[in-house]
Parts: C-alpha cells; sequence; structure tokens
C-alpha cells in the first residue's frame, strides 16, 4: 500500500509541469510516433524492410545495441572516482548514473527485440520456460550479466527515492553493498559485450583480443560526455550543487580513456596494415572503401576526425577547464564513439563476407526510424525519471506534499 | 474471519483481471494451432508421441494450404551412420544445378530469393582466393577459361561454431551429424550467421514466396518444410532424402559427378574410398570447426 502511495506520489510528479516540460514531452511524442510508423512496416512484411541480408547480417540495430551497453556501463564507473575524489553530492551522482544505466539497458533490450525475426519468441532464449544455451552461447551470458545489472539499478534507484519520499533513512546495508557489486557489473556487461563479437574466428575483423578493453576505454569516453551535460543542466535548473572541480576531473578521466583508446587503435592499425595479411580487406573498406562504396569510409573518418578533436580540447587545460569548449568536446565525442559503435564496429565485420563477397550496406529508413523511435523512448524514460527524481532530491517532494496537496514546483 | 477471505478471494481475482484481458486480446486474434504453436516448445526436448502429434498437425495444416497432400517426416538419425559428403574441384564446371535442384527439392523461398549452395568462380592463376573470387558469374557458357568452381555450403561441421553461439539451442547437430535447425524454436537473432565461416545459413528477411505447383509435398520437420519470416535455415543434406536411404538432390543433378555422398562409418563407402585415396582439401581447416565435407581432386 505504501509503495502505491509512492507510485501515485511519482505519476503526480511527470504529469505535473511547466510549458518547457510539456513542450518537450510532445516532441518526444511526435518523434516516437514517426519512428513507430516505421518499424510497424517492419513488424508487418519483415526485417526485408531493413537494407540487412545474408551477407551482412547484422547492421544499425546491433550496432547501436552496443553503443547504448557502453553508456549504460560507464554511467556507473563514475561512481569509483566520485567516491575516491570526494566530489560532495555522492548520493545524487549514483542516483543519476544509475538512472541513465537503467534508460540506457532498457533501449539495449529494445534493440535486440527489434533486431530478432520472432520477437515473440523472446522467451525461448529464457533458462526454464526456454531452453537457455548456458554457458556455450555468450547472447545468454550478456542477457544474464545486463539483466542483473539492471535489476541491481532499479532496486538501488527505487530504494533510494522511496525511503526520502517517506523522509526515511535509506538501508545503508543492503544499499552500499549493491552499489559496490555495481561497479564490476558494469565492466561485465561491456566486456562480455565485447565477447559476444570477440570469438568469432569466422570475422576476422572482431578476432581481437583488444575489442574488449577498446570497448571499456570507449564507454569511459561517451558515457560520462552524456553526464557533465546532465549535470551541467542540473546545476542551472535544480539546487543540485557539483563543483567545477568535479566537472574537470571526470573530464580528466575522460583523457586518459580517450589516450587509452587511441593508443588501442593505433595498436590494431599497426597490427593489420604492417603484416598487411589478407584480413586487411576488412580496414581497407572501413577507411577507404572498395571501389565506388565509400559511405562507410565517410562515417568512420568523421568519427576519427571528432574524436582526435575532442581528444585535443580534452588535452589542454585551457580548453578543459572552459565549460564552453568542454561541452564542445563532451559532444564530439559521444557521437565520434556513436559512429565508431554503430557504424564502424559492425559493416566492415561483414564486409566482404565470409565467402569474399561485398554487400554494400548503409541503414535503410526503417532501421533510421526504429532507432529514432527507441532513443526518444528512452529518452522520454530518462525525461520522467530524473524529473521524479529531481522533485524528491532537490524540491522537498514526499508523502507529506502528496497529502497536503501542495503543488509541485516545476 | 469469513469476510476476510472473500475479500481477498475477489482481490486476487482482480489481480488477474489483467492478464487475463490481456491475455484474451491476444488470443482474439489467433486459431487454436496458432497459440498451440506459440507454446510448443524445443523439438529436441520433446519424446516420440510429442513429435508425431505436431508432425501431424503440420501435414494438416500444409495439405489445406498449398492443396498438394503433404508428409512431414520425424524420422531420427540412424545409429551407425555417419553422413559425410565430398566434391570433385577438378571435375565442376559451375553450371549451377545443384543450386537449382537444391532450390527445388528444398522449398527454399523463390521472392526473396535464397539458395542454400553458392557457386565461387575462382581464377586459376589466383588458386583458392577469396578476395578473387565471384558469385557473381554470369556467362553465355561455363566452364569459362582460366577459372575453376568451388561450390560451398554448408560443411556439416563435427565442432559446429553456429550450434555453439545459439542462445536458445534451436540449432544442434543430429546423431547422425546433420546440423539442423528448428524453424519453430529459432527466434531469428542472426548470431549463427555470424558466426559461420561458409555463409552456409540463410535467413527469411520476409515472407518467404514459392509458387504453389512448385513446391516438394515430401518433407522433413528439421529440414524442407516451409517455413516462416523471421528464422533462419540451411543445407541438412536433404535430411527428408538420406534419412530414407537416397542421395542428396544436388548429388543426383550433378552432371559431371562431381558430388559424392555417403557413410563415414562404413569402411567400404565410396566416401571412404576417397578420403584415403585422394588428395583431400578441407576449407578453412584453421578454425578447426572439422567439417564433413571434404573437397578433392579426382584428376
Amino acid at each position: 500500500m505504501k509503495f502505491l502511495r509512492f507510485i501515485a506520489g511519482c505519476f503526480r510528479i511527470i504529469t505535473k509541469g511547466g510549458r518547457v516540460y510539456y513542450s518537450c514531452l510532445f516532441f518526444l511524442f511526435v518523434l516516437i510516433l514517426w519512428g513507430a510508423f516505421g518499424y510497424y512496416g517492419q513488424l508487418d512484411e519483415g526485417l526485408i524492410k531493413t537494407n540487412m541480408r545474408d551477407s551482412v547480417s547484422w547492421g544499425f540495430y546491433i550496432g547501436n545495441f552496443t553503443f547504448l551497453v557502453g553508456v549504460a556501463a560507464a554511467a556507473v564507473m563514475l561512481v569509483i572516482p566520485a567516491y575516491i575524489y570526494n566530489w560532495g553530492p555522492i548520493k545524487e551522482i549514483v542516483i543519476f548514473g544509475e538512472i541513465l544505466a537503467i534508460c540506457a539497458v532498457i533501449m539495449c533490450i529494445a534493440f535486440i527485440i527489434v533486431d530478432i525475426g520472432q520477437p515473440l519468441r523472446f522467451w525461448h532464449m529464457l533458462p526454464i520456460v526456454g531452453t537457455m544455451n548456458f554457458p556455450y552461447s555468450i547472447l545468454s551470458w550478456d542477457f544474464f550479466v545486463l539483466f542483473f545489472y539492471f535489476l541491481i539499478n532499479i532496486i538501488v534507484v527505487t530504494h533510494l527515492l522511496y525511503k526520502l519520499f517517506y523522509k526515511k533513512e535509506y538501508n545503508k546495508s543492503i544499499i552500499l553493498p549493491m552499489v559496490m557489486i555495481s561497479i564490476p557489473a558494469a565492466i561485465a556487461i561491456h566486456t562480455v559485450t565485447a565477447f559476444l563479437f570477440n570469438a568469432l574466428p569466422a570475422r576476422p575483423y572482431w578476432n581481437s583480443a583488444l575489442l574488449a578493453p577498446r570497448f571499456l576505454t570507449t564507454a569511459f569516453c561517451s558515457g560520462p560526455a552524456i553526464l557533465i551535460l546532465v549535470f551541467q543542466v542540473l546545476r542551472k535548473t535544480t539546487k543540485f550543487e557539483i563543483k567545477d572541480e568535479a566537472i574537470f576531473t571526470i573530464a580528466e578521466l575522460m583523457v586518459y580513456a580517450m589516450f587509452i583508446y587511441l593508443f588501442f587503435t593505433i595498436a590494431e592499425f599497426f597490427k593489420e596494415f604492417y603484416s598487411n595479411t589478407e584480413h586487411i580487406v576488412y580496414w581497407k573498406y572501413l577507411l577507404m572503401g572498395v571501389e565506388q562504396n565509400r559511405e562507410i569510409s565517410f562515417y568512420s573518418w568523421a568519427s576519427i576526425v571528432m574524436g582526435v578533436t575532442a581528444f585535443l580540447l580534452f588535452l589542454i587545460p585551457k580548453t578543459r577547464k572552459n565549460l564552453f569548449t568542454l561541452n564542445i568536446g563532451a559532444v564530439l565525442i559521444y557521437f565520434s564513439v556513436y559512429l565508431e559503435k554503430g557504424i564502424s564496429l559492425i559493416i566492415p565485420g561483414f564486409s566482404p563476407d565470409v565467402l569474399g563477397q561485398y554487400y554494400f550496406y548503409v541503414p535503410s529508413d526503417t532501421e533510421i526510424r526504429t532507432a529514432v523511435m527507441i532513443f526518444s523512448a528512452g529518452a522520454l524514460l530518462f525525461t520522467f525519471i530524473s524529473k521524479i527524481a529531481i522533485a524528491i532530491l532537490f524540491e522537498g517532494f514526499s508523502i507529506d506534499s502528496l497529502e497536503k496537496k501542495v503543488p509541485v514546483k516545476s | 474471519m469469513q469476510k476476510k477471505e472473500n475479500n481477498s478471494s475477489r482481490r486476487d481475482f482482480l489481480k488477474k483481471l489483467p492478464v487475463l484481458a490481456a491475455g484474451a486480446t491476444a488470443l482474439a486474434g489467433c486459431s487454436s494451432q496458432e497459440v498451440e504453436e506459440f507454446f510448443q516448445r524445443n523439438f529436441k526436448t520433446l519424446t516420440k508421441e510429442e513429435k508425431d502429434k505436431i508432425v501431424k498437425n503440420l501435414e494438416k495444416k500444409y495439405t489445406e494450404k498449398y492443396g498438394k497432400k503433404f508428409t512431414v517426416s520425424d524420422k531420427p538419425a540412424t545409429d551407425g551412420i555417419l553422413f559425410g559428403y565430398a566434391l570433385d574441384l577438378s571435375r565442376c564446371i559451375g553450371c549451377r544445378r545443384c543450386v537449382y535442384a537444391c532450390v527445388k527439392e528444398n522449398n527454399q523461398s523463390r521472392d526473396p530469393q535464397i539458395h542454400w549452395i553458392q557457386v565461387l568462380q575462382m581464377e586459376k592463376i589466383k588458386g583458392i582466393d577469396l578476395a578473387h573470387a565471384n558469385v557473381h558469374y554470369n556467362p553465355e557458357k561455363v566452364p569459362e577459361e582460366g577459372h575453376f568452381y568451388m561450390p560451398v555450403q554448408c560443411q556439416q561441421c563435427t565442432n559446429p561454431p553456429c550450434t555453439k553461439v545459439c542462445p536458445t539451442k534451436a540449432t544442434y547437430k543430429d546423431e547422425d551429424g546433420i546440423v539442423v535447425v528448428d524453424y519453430n524454436w529459432c527466434i531469428g537473432c542472426r548470431y549463427c550467421m555470424a558466426a559461420c565461416p561458409y555463409g552456409a545459413r540463410h535467413f527469411n528477411w520476409g515472407e518467404p514466396h514459392i509458387p504453389d505447383e512448385e513446391i516438394n509435398p515430401d518433407t522433413h520437420y528439421l529440414g524442407n518444410r516451409p517455413r516462416t519470416k523471421g528464422v533462419v535455415e540451411k543445407c541438412t543434406f536433404c535430411i527428408q532424402r538420406v534419412r530414407k536411404g537416397r542421395y542428396p538432390a544436388c548429388v543426383e543433378i550433378c552432371p559431371t559427378g562431381s558430388r559424392k555422398f555417403g557413410n563415414l562409418l562404413d569402411p567400404n563407402s565410396e566416401i571412404r574410398y576417397i578420403l584415403e585415396n585422394k588428395r583431400v582439401l578441407i576449407f578453412k581447416e584453421e578454425l578447426n570447426t572439422q567439417p564433413k565435407f571434404f573437397y578433392f581432386f579426382g584428376v
């Protein structure tokens, strides 16, 4: 009963808001609807509405999935430095990191659901009701760790907000260990996702031991980039207090991550180009294209240029400690990693295919619209949960405001 | 006390209501057969009786749908048989008769087009080099000067990467060595397609279309029965034929006799003779997939 009232309280928070809030919701609804109509075509006619075919059997959906696993992982890994460097509002940082993680995991699952040919049969891969291929299939491992990670995050966030709502102390002996476990779990989800591609000897492009470490470093770039921006917005609009130094420290940590990422990439390039075996074809397709087909190389160079620019902006102390250039850098690195995971990672793995044949893949309209639907739905969810968290954390919304019918500040 | 009980049972009922409602709406548009199919378990885990019942239902369904008497077999593997295949690279002329015989025998979709066999045209001067191989060759006459041909289909690996990665065990290696797919259990994640080094797995990207008069009504549950969109399919050595002692369709049609098939466990079989006496090549041997499909040079 108490929990139902908490839910009712949350519901009140998300239905009440200012003009900006409503127009934001409206905008996201329109995007979701536009995307959903595209996705409906795929549900009706099958994955033939995408541009994937037997040669390139995974594409944009799996790329987005991989990217979002990184976002989900990195959001929580930020807890370690927040704790070590004593940034102050550790509880708030944990909560917003975990909210981002929850939304990202839900989007991950959504990208898997839209990618599979028979989404209604999803239960076949569960234990007991289905026949899970555990421990052999890395996909069942991935499902396990993602689900476990989701569960930890949702319990921690709900518990903290619930207790605050009732103005009680949260249960430290449960929450603290869970936050601690969520950190290795974050590393696990991204490592297992890398292993998904890594151990397929049929695809030499992915068959590199550096794949998992590279995944972790890119995650440490993209996840904190979003949080840097979110924290600044929160600082402007709510009572959330995070010092400039804390933001600059996040940026400093990102520079390390970017540097290691750059180093790993150069190591990979060197190995491939200097040894110049037949496996070089994938890298040539990625960077130069084949004959007239240069679509993918355009994206990969865009990713490289944005990444290097962001690295320089973050590296030079003057631009790192200037919020304006820092934010440009954050946006650049976010999109750089997005293109790297969304396009550059998956597609060259299949081009050429295992029999040496090229099929030139770029996402179809349906794929882009479906992705827009999922990203907008994720953003909507993030807006809702953040609004609840903001109201409870900073605006004193509690059980009293529900009973006294005190209007919510917006 | 009694009142309290009443209350709780009513509450229980109310709790169940949305579930029932959701279930009812979901089922409203489906026939009882579709519902039964939805809850059908992994074929491999079923008893003989359950399999027979499913197969009977499918025969009825397909007979109605295609207006032809259908048979759907669930014949299991026979003890003492391990199927093996050998293809003579020095004789193959690249005519693709095997490709189309396979399409017809195994009810592959004509639109969108699915081919379980891919024939690679290669340059003699380059040897077996995938970077210079072409599946889309289209001359007036084959074989073309300076070229040789290498048909590729499922290699029926002893150590198959595809079954290892399948998250649902919908694809597995049967006792006679054939790697099969339960089309009713496959979720269409295509992980097996990413894992297969031979491009042997094909996905139904759209609803498969086959003209009614061209459909082959002699089928096996794990082989050539009609598929739906959103599932993966592959060569099964014509499981519907070989488990009844016949040759695969591609072996029968080959005009040059390049294709050989038999029981690897029978020391007097032709396939054993080839393995013991000819120069044999294993495609992508370094991947340790241990195919039961061998290439050899007969002349």
